[in-house]
């Protein structure tokens, strides 16, 4: 990376000539790709594409929500006048007048939407959730109000579905029985939190392994992700304070922003001169009234989004950071062991220097097969936290079998307990992705997000195939999860599938002819092979009118 | 073989209409009463267009080829 970072987002753009089958004449497009050029701020290409919506699908899209709602209204109706039995949770007969508890009309969408293609969510699982998982079949009578279970187990349904990204979620093997040795010998419980009596040595132990993993001075690890965020940024900035967040950060940043008090402003997805301008505003104007210097600037974002499958520009974000002189807040609960040649996450993809981004956190839940979260940077910091953290002041710790599988898992990543495993293992995760995400788009289905991402979202749009895209694949024994709103935005539903160093490449080519044979029922292939070129450019004075709309 | 074929296809876009127009999630009595209105509806259409397409048409080439008519040689050539 550059010491002087005259122009963060330079790019090179290369024009490519395509064959549209579709339409069967060529075509050109840019790809937009920022390759070794003004300082060389990023040593690899960065290849993200998000395919525009095509407008047929669109109108379609919104055809079939209106005639969802129109049939909510009549349902609400009947359920008004009592033609029909209310199902939901309505207040007693005695209470009608009171203040209403329930908002009825907030849960509109839930009543008449969620409700009708519910069995796609909340499955019961049986068995560890590895490479394959067995589940337990249920049916419904009464159009997914209520279920009962047939008795009958699904066995060894394909898992697209779970975080297992280095496949430690494992029932046997080498973490697996130090994490039994370590429960016969500290037992389940902790049954305190940090600061008091649950203060174990295997927590200690944890801590410094993390930090010696990141390559940062000091870690601490909490027992829940979402309480990592949301109760640590509220201890590092308060009144005063400026937040810079992405769009799409996930909810415990935004409970985590918002609880702390601080001023929050939010920048377009990944997009670094809509960043930049909030940062000269922010110093330049200061305070909205007093016009007084901001105490701090944090900037949140996240290493993979998981509902986009797009990877931060970390490069650029750094040099930013460097250039206005605020701090850089990294959440890397789905990149940490998923990217980077030796799975540190997205500071080693982009082989950057870990001690440029201050505060660096991330999730024990998704590559390590365990529970957790952790928060790692200067010794300082991480003092600080100790005494003034939420989580370590009123949660409990950390399972002592947890913590033993983090410490195993790490140590195979790092590749400490003598073999190849770890290093395999990412390797054959990186294999996987970028197979999977080839064999996709070749097939014809619009894909969002960056190449190396193992987070892979398929656009579904419409809301009837999401809920008979759930259940097809079921039915072919390949579990996947499907998203709606609100999770996205309202047109832009998604199946979103997780790789995992766990599936083979006979399961992935399983699957894939799976995805093929419903895409194919369902038409499900929209896409046109025209890539939109990504939003950025050489940065120059235009570019700030066309971030304001 | 081949009524199965046509069978089969016919089916699958009957399928895909369900799809499109969210029909595929309502309850069976939802989806009879939505049947009954989109078809009555396009039905309307259908016999609209049938009654009084070809006579608009009829209507509009005998107005522009009057207005060519009856201009006279006069027009500059």
């Amino acid at each position: 990376p550059c010491s002087e970072p005259a122009n963060p987002c330079c790019s090179i753009s290369y024009a490519y000539l395509v064959l549209d089958e579709a339409e069967g004449r060529f075509f050109s497009f840019w790809l937009v790709n920022h390759i070794v050029h003004n300082g060389g701020l990023y040593k690899r290409p960065f290849n993200e594409a998000f395919e525009e919506t095509p407008m047929l699908v669109a109108v379609l899209t919104y055809v079939g929500y209106g005639v969802l709602t129109l049939f909510g209204y009549l349902r609400d109706f009947m359920r008004q006048w009592k033609i029909e039995k209310c199902q939901n949770a309505t207040e007693r007969e005695e209470q009608k007048d009171f203040v209403p508890l329930y908002q009825d009309f907030e849960n509109f969408y839930t009543r008449n939407l969620y409700m009708r293609i519910r069995d796609s969510w909340n499955r019961p699982i049986c068995s560890v959730p590895g490479a394959k998982v067995d589940m337990m079949e249920r049916v419904s009578h009464d159009y997914n109000w209520t279920f009962t279970y047939t008795g009958r187990v699904i066995k060894d349904i394909i898992n697209m579905g779970s975080y297992n990204y280095l496949g430690f979620a494992q029932k046997a093997g080498t973490c697996q029985e130090a994490a039994a040795k370590v429960l016969s010998q500290y037992g389940a419980g902790v049954c305190s939190t940090r600061q008091e009596m649950g203060n174990l040595d295997k927590h200690e132990e944890l801590e410094k392994l993390v930090a010696r993993f990141l390559g940062v001075e000091s870690a601490m690890a909490y027992g829940m992700g979402f309480a990592t965020n949301s109760m640590n940024i509220p201890a590092l900035v308060g009144k005063g304070c400026l937040i810079l967040s992405d769009e799409l950060n996930h909810a415990s940043l935004v409970l985590g922003a918002r609880l702390s008090g601080a001023t929050i402003r939010i920048f377009k997805h990944n997009n670094m001169q809509s960043l930049e301008k909030l940062l000269k505003d922010a110093i330049v104007h200061g305070q909205p009234r007093t016009r007084r210097p901001w105490k701090k600037i944090l900037i949140l974002v996240e290493g993979i989004y998981s509902m986009e499958g797009s990877i931060v520009r970390l490069p650029e974000v750094i040099a930013l950071k460097k250039k206005y002189k605020s701090y850089l807040y990294l959440d890397e609960a789905h990149s940490i062991g998923a990217l980077g040649p030796s799975g540190r996450g997205v500071v080693d993809y982009f082989g950057l220097n870990p001690e440029d981004v201050d505060i660096m956190m991330g999730t024990f839940t998704k590559s390590f097969g365990a529970a957790g979260g952790y928060i790692g940077g200067k010794k300082e910091l991480i003092d600080y936290l100790r005494t003034y953290s939420h989580s370590a002041v009123y949660a409990t710790s950390m399972s002592p079998p947890v913590v033993e599988q983090i410490i195993t898992s790490v140590k195979c990543i790092m590749g400490e307990d003598g073999t190849t495993v770890g290093k395999a293992r990412v390797q054959q995760l990186a294999e996987n992705t970028r197979y999977f995400r080839r064999r996709l788009k070749e097939m014809g289905f619009i894909i969002y997000g960056n190449e190396d991402s193992p987070v892979v979202p398929l656009m579904l749009y419409m809301p009837a195939k999401i809920g008979a895209f759930g259940r097809e694949m079921l039915k072919r024994n390949i579990g996947v999860v499907v998203v709606g709103f609100p999770a996205t935005p309202i047109i832009e539903s998604r199946a979103r599938f997780c790789l995992s160093a766990a599936h083979t490449k006979e399961m992935l080519d399983r699957a894939l002819k799976e995805i093929d044979e419903v895409g194919d029922l369902l038409q499900l292939k929209y896409s046109r092979h025209r890539l939109v070129p990504l939003l950025d450019r050489p940065f120059d004075e235009t570019t700030y009118e066309e971030t304001e709309d | 073989m081949d009524i199965k074929h046509v069978k089969d296809y016919i089916y699958w876009l009957y399928y895909q209409y369900l799809l499109i127009t969210c029909s595929y999630v309502l309850e069976p009595w939802e989806r009879s009463m939505f049947h009954t209105i989109t078809v009555t509806v396009f039905a309307m259409v259908v016999y609209t267009a049938y009654v009084f397409v070809p006579i608009h048409i009829r209507l509009a080439f005998e107005f522009f080829s009057q207005l060519f008519e009856g201009q006279p040689e006069s027009t500059v050539s």
